[in-house]
């Protein structure tokens, strides 16, 4: 696992949830909802789909470091097991 | 304003979506074609089911994020909103949003969802760290109602109005009210059904051996037939645009159809059987409330639901109120089953156009009429040509003992 691919996985996810955007020029350094249509109850279902596919659990006190795609990135990093890598 | 609780409520508008068309031209030609709409669908833990299916463009006026937040229910309103609004010759922007109101009439709402999510659920060793948050929000009661004033962007009061399968009657009978009361200036009322959605409709139905059987789905809807054996269960929704009558000739509106009186009542006996006493006490109240007499009734659009004992109790009811009058009866729920908390607005809808072409369309799938359902005026199998129809009744009944007549006439000025 690394960064790029992290990114590329929240990416995914986000094409799920907001199926309606165009994910193509995001900028990985700026936060995503100045970019995209993403509302509190997107990230939720941003925090529930990594929940759900790669076992992540994000507490709330950690919501703002999914911000970019970038933090995402940084943050999520150590969460994913080494055996994924 | 003195006058504005005697004031004329008229319909001018009407969006619908059912298995047998998505706009009144389709759904009323399919009706006089003898069209059924029932066809085999998989539920939940029941394999392949005869049901009533709508295939409208969801995303005509909801965008892929709201479709997947959102319910089936709130979608089919939404639809059915703006169809009704278009249809009536209205944008939304040349309202004024505050004086919108929102009426929806609903069988059940939630049921859906909340078998959606235990179904996910059971897939995380049900684990509640898995529960949507998009839960409630979808389950509410109001959702269907709510969705719409979200998505046009309305500000008026809006609910859904449970009432069983007297629903879509209540739903219209609601937006006549709020319009007499002053509440608003125009309503968008009827109905909604997403219940194809739930298994647990079709097998409570089926253990109250309520559920349709037939080798054939285009004929498992088969009302006042001898071989009827249960309800078919359907989706789909139809709201209508409601104004007051000064209202509506101001901005030169087509008008589809006067609302000349409604009753609601209720039975007072059981959870489930009907109560043919109750049903004909509310046509007769309608009718009171409408200053007619049943012989002026040209067309009874029927509740019928195809179970056994439902129909003949309807048919009971309706000999009570007419007497000897002879009435045209018909039924829409032989081609698209019953469609819950839209049938008593779809159901409606069909029939509308007989103000103007004078044709009822007919009761299908009758290929050996039930001798307890024999009533004299029955449009059986083949549409009917009149001189004209200018009133028509609709019944809707449901569980509980909640009854709903409604009583529409031609519109003349």
């Amino acid at each position: 696992m690394d960064n790029e691919k992290i990114k590329q996985i929240v990416l995914d996810i986000i094409a799920e949830i907001a199926p309606d955007e165009d994910l193509s020029d995001v900028k990985p350094d700026q936060r995503l909802r100045d970019q995209l249509d993403l509302d509190s109850m997107d990230f939720l279902d941003i925090v529930m789909e990594l929940r759900k596919q790669h076992g992540i659990e994000v507490p709330e006190d950690d919501y703002m470091k999914l911000e970019s795609l970038d933090s995402c990135a940084e943050y999520l990093l150590p969460k994913f097991p080494q055996q994924a890598v | 304003m003195n006058n504005i609780l005697n004031s004329r409520i008229v319909l001018t508008g009407v969006g619908l979506t059912s298995p047998i068309g998505n706009d009144l031209e389709t759904y009323r030609k399919s009706l006089l074609e003898g069209r059924s709409g029932v066809r085999l669908t998989d539920v939940r833990h029941m394999g392949e089911l005869p049901a009533g299916v709508c295939d409208f463009e969801a995303t005509k006026y909801q965008n892929r994020k709201e479709l997947r937040i959102g319910t089936r229910a709130g979608s089919i309103g939404v639809f059915c909103a703006h169809e009704a609004l278009a249809h009536a010759g209205l944008e939304m922007d040349a309202l004024e949003p505050s004086r919108v109101g929102v009426y929806v009439g609903t069988t059940e709402h939630g049921n859906v969802e909340t078998e959606n999510e235990i179904h996910n659920l059971s897939q995380y060793d049900n684990d509640v760290r898995f529960w949507s948050h998009h839960h409630n929000p979808r389950t509410i009661a109001n959702n269907p109602a709510g969705e719409i004033t979200v998505n046009l962007g309305i500000t008026g009061p809006h609910y859904a109005i449970g009432a069983a399968c007297a629903a879509g009657n209540a739903g219209i009978i609601q937006g006549v009210q709020m319009l007499r009361l002053g509440e608003v200036d125009l309503a968008l009322a009827g109905g909604v059904s997403e219940s194809i959605h739930t298994f647990g409709i079709f097998a409570g139905f089926r253990s109250q051996n309520a559920l349709a059987k037939h080798d054939d789905p285009a004929q498992a809807s088969r009302p006042f037939d001898k071989d009827r054996n249960g309800i078919v269960v359907s989706e789909g929704g139809c709201l209508y645009v409601l104004e007051r009558l000064d209202d509506a000739l101001a901005r030169g509106a087509s008008i589809l159809a006067e609302v000349a009186g409604y009753c609601m009542n209720s039975d007072g006996t059981d959870y489930v059987l009907p109560n043919p006493i109750r049903q004909g006490e509310c046509i007769r109240d309608a009718l009171k409330k409408a200053s007619m007499k049943p012989s002026e009734v040209d067309l009874v659009s029927s509740h019928a639901t195809s179970t056994p004992q439902g129909d003949v109790q309807e048919c009971d009811a309706l000999r009570k109120a007419f007497g000897d009058d002879e009435v045209l009866v018909n039924n829409t729920k032989s081609f698209i089953g019953h469609a819950m908390g839209a049938a008593g607005a779809l159901e409606l809808a069909g029939n509308l156009p007989s103000f103007v072409d004078g044709v009822v369309h007919p009761t299908i799938n009758v290929t050996s009429l039930d001798p307890a359902c024999d009533l004299p005026g029955l449009v059986l199998n083949e549409p009917k040509a009149t001189d004209g129809i200018d009133v028509i009744l609709n019944n809707s009944f449901g569980m509980l003992g909640i009854n709903s007549v409604l009583v529409l006439k031609k519109f003349q000025c």
